[in-house]
């Protein structure tokens, strides 16, 4: 990609807009595509994400629905089912849990128990995160719970060429793909190449290269730990940077190939640390790499507590470039 | 859509036809829910004993590229919509050559041949599934019904409403079809409704709908033709509340310690099978020796698949995670 970039034009883009060319793209290019979802239209979604694409795509194509998650989830459910293309905006993730019973025990399930009869080319978006004050029913980050789910794919983009580029791969996806966007990183802009196109959705990424270290994380916290990477650089520790990028299913390879070279590993969560996607990749590190590892994984993640409404400790709850430092030297043995 | 098709026309003919499908749903779980005391058949099994009379007078005026959601309760309407009785027993038998290749049950029977989307076993499941079939339809202006099949326990449970205000906001081609057979697994309509005319229900949200003796073949049917008929040329939903009753138990794992074993029993008196063929007969349109013809038939079928399920194949471990995402190498 980076190839790519260079030969053409790139342009000040944000994250959102990003998202917003996504949506355009894929909706000019196949007109089975159509988005709905809370607000998604008159109202120019809830992130200012869809601003715009109501008057250019009409009220068919951009669907405002009612405050129903379960009922329109299912019907992009169905509407995939009979052959259209749908994009399912949930407003945050929180919200999902309503329509947990469609994803789960329809999205994911169909393919298996129609014996691959039918399957579920839908795509789901939704934002996830803290740091926007919102308190603990807007802000909590479980796209890990989601990876456990066999049978649907998760997302998470981290960077303006992903925000830009998974949509396209998701819709072409036959089965049903969950792409958490961190509300954090709405705001986040770059360069970005204009014919920035489809990207890969089955690897993670190297982010950063490094020796000393691992550094293990994807979404939100990509940006807080490439900074602990540049602190720990200050301070003489070479820390590679790995986003995940999918979360399910995870790319072992990429995970393993890093932390053989490093031989150590931290991982870092938005999301609670019992049962979390981090204890599952340390796990994977446990199970697929143990003799190459020279000490303990770390991990960093959220604190066990609903995200509460103060900033000071909403900061607190979710994890920050400085503890990701700390781990990483703690396990280096540079206190 | 003339009125005169919107009727049915009760040749002797189609008469027959409508107990036949009848007489062999009950045929066919009769024999299921003996295999079941075998442990041939594991798992939940949700028999349709009493309730004959809607899938067969429904889905017979479907047209073929109409579209069927169903609920846990769904080998009749699988049977009726044209699934091999083959291909439904090996599926209860969990063999691969099951109508869902063994990996659904009795609760998950599927065909994308007829247009069949399950077997939906969470309650309510299904209703915004349908609604989303039919807004595939009505963007791509198809000219498609989906009829969407689920009990009167469902009418509790959110997904109703939200589906009922979606088809309804968005004016599409969904035929509801709530089958009331006053059991919700073991609660009564009155001890779990505050409304228990269910057919008012709609009205909130602008849909029109009709209530019907869901134990009448004749009656099911005509209100059938109408509604269909009626979706169809309106493009909007439409609701039938079809009054039935269930013989056996919510399932085979149910002492039925809710109701009276009386009441079970007067019902049955009123069961469309009994109650259709009395009337055949008086009004002599059919004859005893021809509906045991018809009976002999259909043992002939039961028989036949079962033997299909018996020889059938298990399949192999090795492909146990299959269909857990679709094989792009294929």
């Amino acid at each position: 990609m980076a190839d790519a970039a260079a030969k053409s034009t790139t342009r000040e883009i944000t994250y959102r807009e990003a998202v917003r060319a996504a949506i355009r793209d894929a909706m000019q290019r196949d007109e089975r595509v159509f988005l709905m979802g809370e607000d998604v239209g008159r109202y120019g979604g809830c992130y200012a994400v869809s601003k715009g694409l109501l008057e250019e795509f009409g009220p068919a194509r951009i669907r405002d629905t009612p405050l129903s998650e379960s009922g329109f989830t299912g019907a992009g459910i169905g509407a995939a089912m009979g052959g259209m293309r749908p994009i399912v905006e949930l407003m945050t993730v929180n919200f999902s849990l309503l329509a947990l019973d469609q994803i789960m025990n329809n999205a994911a399930t169909i393919r298996h128990m129609s014996g691959n009869q039918f399957g579920v080319p839908l795509v789901i978006r939704m934002a996830t995160g803290a740091g926007k004050q919102l308190a603990a029913q807007h802000s909590h980050s479980l796209e890990g719970w989601y990876a456990h789910i066999p049978g649907i794919k998760v997302l998470a983009p981290a960077t303006l060429a992903d925000a830009r580029g998974m949509l396209w791969s998701a819709l072409e996806d036959p089965d049903p793909v969950l792409i958490f966007e961190n509300v954090m990183l709405y705001n986040m802009s770059g360069e970005l190449p204009e014919d920035a196109g489809a990207v890969n959705i089955d690897k993670a990424a190297v982010r950063r290269e490094g020796a000393d270290i691992s550094l293990i994380t994807y979404g939100g916290s990509l940006w807080k730990t490439l900074e602990a990477a540049e602190t720990l650089a200050g301070e003489g520790l070479s820390a590679e940077v790995v986003d995940l990028r999918t979360l399910r299913p995870l790319d072992d390879e990429t995970i393993m190939a890093s932390v053989r070279k490093t031989r150590r590993a931290v991982v870092v969560d938005e999301g609670w640390r019992s049962g979390s996607l981090a204890a599952e990749v340390c796990t994977r590190i446990m199970e697929q790499a143990f003799w190459d590892l020279d000490g303990p994984l770390g991990r960093v993640c959220s604190e066990e507590v609903p995200i509460p409404y103060p900033h000071h400790l909403e900061q607190a709850a979710i994890p920050q470039a400085d503890e990701v430092v700390a781990m990483a030297k703690a396990l280096m043995g540079r206190e | 859509m003339s009125r005169a098709a919107d009727k049915p026309h009760l040749s002797r003919e189609h008469a027959l036809d409508l107990l036949r499908a009848m007489m062999r749903i009950r045929r066919f779980e009769g024999e299921c829910a003996r295999l079941y005391t075998e442990q041939k058949i594991r798992g939940f099994l949700h028999l349709y004993d009493g309730e004959e009379a809607i899938a067969a007078g429904i889905i017979p005026v479907l047209e073929a590229r109409d579209r069927i959601v169903a609920t846990y309760r769904e080998h009749a309407h699988a049977l009726v919509r044209g699934i091999p009785m083959n291909a439904v027993m090996a599926e209860m038998f969990g063999k691969q050559e099951g109508c869902s290749h063994g990996r659904g049950g009795s609760m998950h029977l599927f065909s994308s041949e007829t247009n069949f989307y399950g077997g939906n076993a969470i309650v309510g499941g299904g209703m915004p599934v349908a609604v989303g079939l039919a807004l595939s339809d009505h963007m791509r202006g198809d000219d498609v019904v989906t009829a969407c099949f689920f009990g009167e326990g469902a009418v509790a449970e959110g997904e109703f409403h939200e589906s009922l205000n979606l088809a309804a906001l968005w004016s599409l081609p969904v035929l509801f079809i709530c089958e009331n057979n006053l059991y919700a697994m073991g609660t009564a309509l009155d001890r779990s409704e505050s409304v228990t005319d269910i057919h008012k229900k709609p009205d909130c949200y602008g849909i029109d709908a009709e209530v019907v003796d869901g134990m009448d073949v004749v009656a099911v049917e005509a209100a059938a033709r109408r509604a269909i008929a009626k979706v169809r040329e309106t493009g909007a939903p439409h609701f039938l509340e079809c009054r039935t009753y269930r013989f056996r138990a919510h399932s085979m794992f149910d002492a039925q310690l809710y109701r009276d074993k009386s009441e079970v029993e007067e019902w049955r008196e009123k069961g469309p099978i009994v109650r259709f063929r009395e009337w055949l007969e008086d009004a002599g349109m059919a004859h005893g020796e021809e509906i045991e013809k018809i009976a002999e038939e259909i043992e002939g079928e039961v028989a036949e698949a079962v033997a299909f399920a018996e020889r059938g194949s298990w399949e192999p471990v090795t492909e146990l995670t299959r269909f857990t995402y679709a094989d792009r190498t294929a």
